[in-house]
This record gives structure tokens, sequence and C-alpha cells, in this order.
């Protein structure tokens, strides 16, 4: 009754080569991040140490650490984050909640996703022009607040983006049974809406951190100097109005093309301390947003 | 309050909109108060758009229009000032059930808070109150502090019947509340809708034919945006009601 014909046959093998193939596709997709982050952390393991984390670089960063860099970096995300965040969220609940098809909300829309198209390096001319000199914070030079803001404006369509999609992957009939009850959109939003896309949109900050700690071309014409000695007894060790910063992206393209001298374990460890601070960013928001999806209510 | 001519709800020359294409073609009726009037049609005939209409919440809809009044108590709802209160004067109960990702207790609480309501006191009894109206205390009240989205369907109905109570609705519209529930559900409802019927004014709109011959005086036969026939349910369920298609409907042999 359920003999195997030679149809049934090649269909099973057609079954295994499928799975297999699709398999190796799934795997090989992880080969490039071992191999990746494994050369770097092996190259550059020989210079990390907690003086290379805690100096301030000397001889032209041959020799001392990477403190400054480490903390403009941390500084540049966060002015960044914590101006494209709040600015975008709430740019996303409008269009999401509020707005209705219109000529306006199509503008927007289309801003949003062509802004987002925007090469990194135009987005560093534009910052230069609109935050170094007629926003002229620093007497027409270079500030960490001009360097955030010019990362804030590139990341500022992505986070919209995402916002927008975790806010329409809440069921809209939770918002219709709100209304009938007689709720205002703005309490329906601030007791449903927010609270179950909570998460979604945590992801798609925190997919920024990386986004904003790697970019070179942007802040290093807005904000990022290649040198500056940092002295590490202040809480507020940079005034982000008035100080440029190092960062560990431009630190890293300086210490790997410029100088000279450099022992070659030197860009390694930058790019594993780099890779190394992103990581921690990101898995504190993870667990963060762990804990707020167990608290996901349907 | 305007011109109050006793009826609850009056329906004048109703033509609604979707994206330019027309739901209802001008319809006309009203509705007594504390009367279980029904509205009975197939799908696609307007009855869902017609509750959306009274309650004004049609507008959420992006392209949707409406002509001609809709008149609640007297007021016409296109010129309502506090739209939310108006909603308040309204319960609406959707075909599946929708608990909000909110505990058992919020999901009722959430209405009179919305309105301003903080009182600890008030709200514990209100929300005994409505759930008991709805025939669900006895099963949940060991449980209000777990999730209203992790009751079964048919429970789900009824805490969505407690909510749509706990704003002290006058009028309380059921859209076939009872598709996604067993009928044994449905009875134990029914009954209470028999019991809610001292209190408010209910619509019932509903695909089974006997659900609105067992509860409703009056029932309105919807077909593609116009009325066919509004009647007592003694014309409306006899052997001769005045329009051969109701008699087909309601006796399953239409189309």
């Amino acid at each position: 009754m359920f003999t195997e014909t030679a149809f049934i046959r090649k269909k099973r093998r057609n079954e295994l080569m499928a799975k297999c193939f699709f398999g190796f596709m799934a795997a090989a997709m992880v080969i490039p991040l071992f191999l990746i982050v494994g050369h770097i952390v092996i190259q550059g393991w020989p210079a990390l140490s907690w003086e290379f984390l805690t100096e301030n670089p000397r001889s032209g960063g041959a020799k001392g650490g990477i403190w400054a860099a480490i903390v403009g970096t941390i500084y540049i995300v966060f002015f960044s984050l914590a101006i494209s965040a709040p600015i975008g969220v709430l740019a996303a609940v409008y269009l999401n909640e509020y707005a209705r098809e219109s000529w306006f909300t199509r503008v927007v829309n289309l801003a949003v996703i062509n802004l987002a198209g925007v090469p990194s390096i135009v987005h560093g001319l534009f910052g230069v022009a609109a935050f170094v000199y007629f926003a002229n914070f620093n007497d027409a030079k270079k500030s960490i607040i001009a360097a955030a803001l010019t990362l804030a404006v590139m990341t500022l369509p992505v986070i919209i983006t995402s916002t927008k999609e975790a806010l329409a992957a809440v069921p809209r009939q939770f918002r219709e049974a709100c209304w009938n009850v007689g709720a205002t959109r703005w309490q329906t939003i601030w007791r449903i809406v927010l609270p179950n896309s909570i998460s979604g949109i945590l992801t798609g900050v925190i997919l920024q951190v990386s986004r904003t700690a790697g970019e070179t071309a942007p802040v290093m014409l807005t904000g990022v100097a290649t040198y500056k000695m940092l002295d590490s007894t202040g809480l507020f060790l940079y005034n982000p109005i008035k100080d440029q910063c190092m960062a560990l992206s431009m630190h890293l393209y300086y210490i790997a093309t410029q100088a000279i001298n450099i022992p070659k374990a030197t860009p390694y460890a930058i790019a594993t301390v780099l890779i190394g601070v992103v990581l921690i960013v990101n898995a504190a928001a993870i667990t963060f947003r762990v804990y707020l999806r167990s608290r996901k209510k349907w | 309050m305007t011109s109050n001519s006793g009826h609850k709800i009056e329906v004048q020359d109703l033509r609604t909109f979707y994206a330019g294409k027309e739901v209802h073609h001008g319809i006309s009726f009203h509705i007594e108060p504390n009367e279980i009037f029904a509205i009975i049609g197939p799908a696609q005939s307007g009855k869902t758009t017609l509750l959306r209409a009274i309650n004004r919440t049609l507008e959420f809809t992006p392209g949707s229009k409406m002509t001609g009044t809709i008149k609640v108590d007297g007021e016409d709802v296109k010129k309502v000032r506090d739209v939310y209160g108006l909603r308040r004067k309204i319960g609406m109960v959707a075909p599946l059930p929708v608990g909000l990702p909110l505990t058992i207790y919020d999901n009722v609480a959430f209405a009179p808070r919305s309105s301003g309501i903080k009182d600890k006191k008030f709200l514990d009894a209100h929300v005994e109150k409505c759930l008991r109206q709805s025939a669900l205390w006895d099963e949940v009240k060991d449980r209000l502090d777990s999730l209203g989205t992790k009751l079964s369907g048919g429970q789900q109905q009824r805490l969505t019947i407690a909510r749509a109570l706990s704003h002290q609705p006058e009028i309380l519209c059921l859209d076939e509340f009872s598709i996604a529930i067993d009928p044994v559900t449905t009875m134990r409802i029914e009954d209470v809708l028999k019991e809610l019927k001292k209190e408010m004014t209910i619509i019932l709109v509903t695909n089974l034919v006997q659900q609105a011959r067992r509860l409703a005086a009056r029932t309105m036969f919807l077909w593609n945006g116009d009325i066919i026939e509004l009647d007592t349910n003694e014309v409306m369920f006899s052997d001769t009601p005045k329009d051969k298609r109701t008699y087909d409907y309601v006796n399953g042999i239409f189309g």
C-alpha cells in the first residue's frame, strides 16, 4: 500500500537537498562573524591591558592608552541618541497614531525614506554647515554637540521607521476597544499602545548605538579631534558644547593609517574595545528588553 | 437636548461612505428607550457601519463619510461637542472578543479611569458590579489580577461586555456577540441582556435570526444598505411579513 515509487524517492531526495542547502547558507552566515571577531581579538590581545583602557595616548598614539577615545565615543553616542530617540519616537507616534493620509504625511514619509539613504559623509558635510558654522556652538570650531546633532539627524529616519513598525504591530482592535469606551487617542496611546510596543521601539533605538559608535566620517568633520588629552579626574570629563573629543572610530582610523611607529597589536586592540563597548551597551539594552517583553500581555 | 421626541435614537436619511462607495442609501428609523432592537441581514449590508456611525467611531476609518442625521436623545451626534461623552453613553461589543492587554480588573476599570475616576473604593465596587452584570464575576473574582487576554473566548466576550457596561451606557450595542462563543454561554448572555433591558436600550446586530426572534421586540432587516423591512417581531417572523424577501431570509431560503 505504502510502497516507495521512483517519484517518491525523487521527492525525498529533493527535500533532503533543499534542507541541506538552506542549512548551509544559514551556517555560512555565522562564519564571517567568528572570523572577524576572532581575528581582531587574537591580534589585539597582546596590547590589551588595564592601562590601555584607562590612560591617555602618548607619543602620537604609539604608547599609552585610549581612555579619551572611549569617553569621547560614549559622549557622542549618549548625546546623539538623547536627541534622536525622543524626537524620532514622538514623530513616529504622530505619523502612526494621529496623522491621516494627506500630502503632509506623504512628504514626511518621503523625507524619512530619502534621509535614510543619504551617505554618511554627506551628513558630515551638512553637519559642518548646519551645526559647526550656522548654529555656531563653539566659535565655528568643531564640538561634541555638533557631532552628536549630525549623528542624530542621521539616525532619526531609522528610528522613526522602526518605531512606526513597532507601533503598527499593536493590533488595531485594541485601539478601537479603547475608543469605543470613550478614551481619547492620547489615553489609548499611553495606556495600551506604548506599553505594548516599547520593546520593539527599544530594539530600533539599540541598533543605532552601534551605528553611531562606528561612524567615522561625519564625526571627523564635526566634532572629533585626532588627539586630545583628558584630565581623568573629573566626573564630567568633556564639555559637550565647547570641547572636541576623541572617538574610538576616528582613533582607529588614525592609528591604522596615519600614525607612525605603532605596535602591530594596537589597532586591533582599539577595534576590540569598540566592539566591546557596543556589545556591552547592546547586552544591557537587550536584557532590559527581555524584561519588558516578559511583561507583554498578549 | 433639543426637540426630544422620546426616541432614544433617531436616524434620518443616513448615507455612509467608505472611500466614495456608498454603504447606506438613505435609511431612516428610530429606536425606543428600553427596547431590544435587532438588526439582521447578510454580510456587507452595513450593520457594523451603522453602529460605528452612531458612536462616531466611523470617523477613525480614513476616507469614511456620513450624511443625514443621527440623533441620540434628540441630540445630533455630528454636533456633539463631547464626543467622548457620546461614546461613553453607548456601550459597544465587537464580534470577536477583545481583551485589552491588561489585567481583568484594569480591563473593566479602563473606561472609568479614562473619564478621570481614581477613587479606589468606587472602582472596586464598580468592577464587581459590571462583572456580575456580565455573568463573569463568579469565574474570575479570585484572579482579578491575571491577564484579561488569558481568559477563554467566551469569558473574554463577557469581559468585553463588562467593559462596555463599565462606563454606564444608556445604549448597549452588540455586534454579533455570539459568533465566537458556545451556545451555553450565549444563552447565559442572552439572559443577562433580558435583565439589562430594564436599565438600557439594546441594539442587537446578529446573524442568528432565531436570536433576534428570542430577544428583540422589533427587528430591522438590512440588506445592501437598505431597510427591507422594519416591524415588530410578531410581523417579521410571521408567515406574512410585508416583504417576501423578509420571509425568505428569516426562513433560510434567501438568494
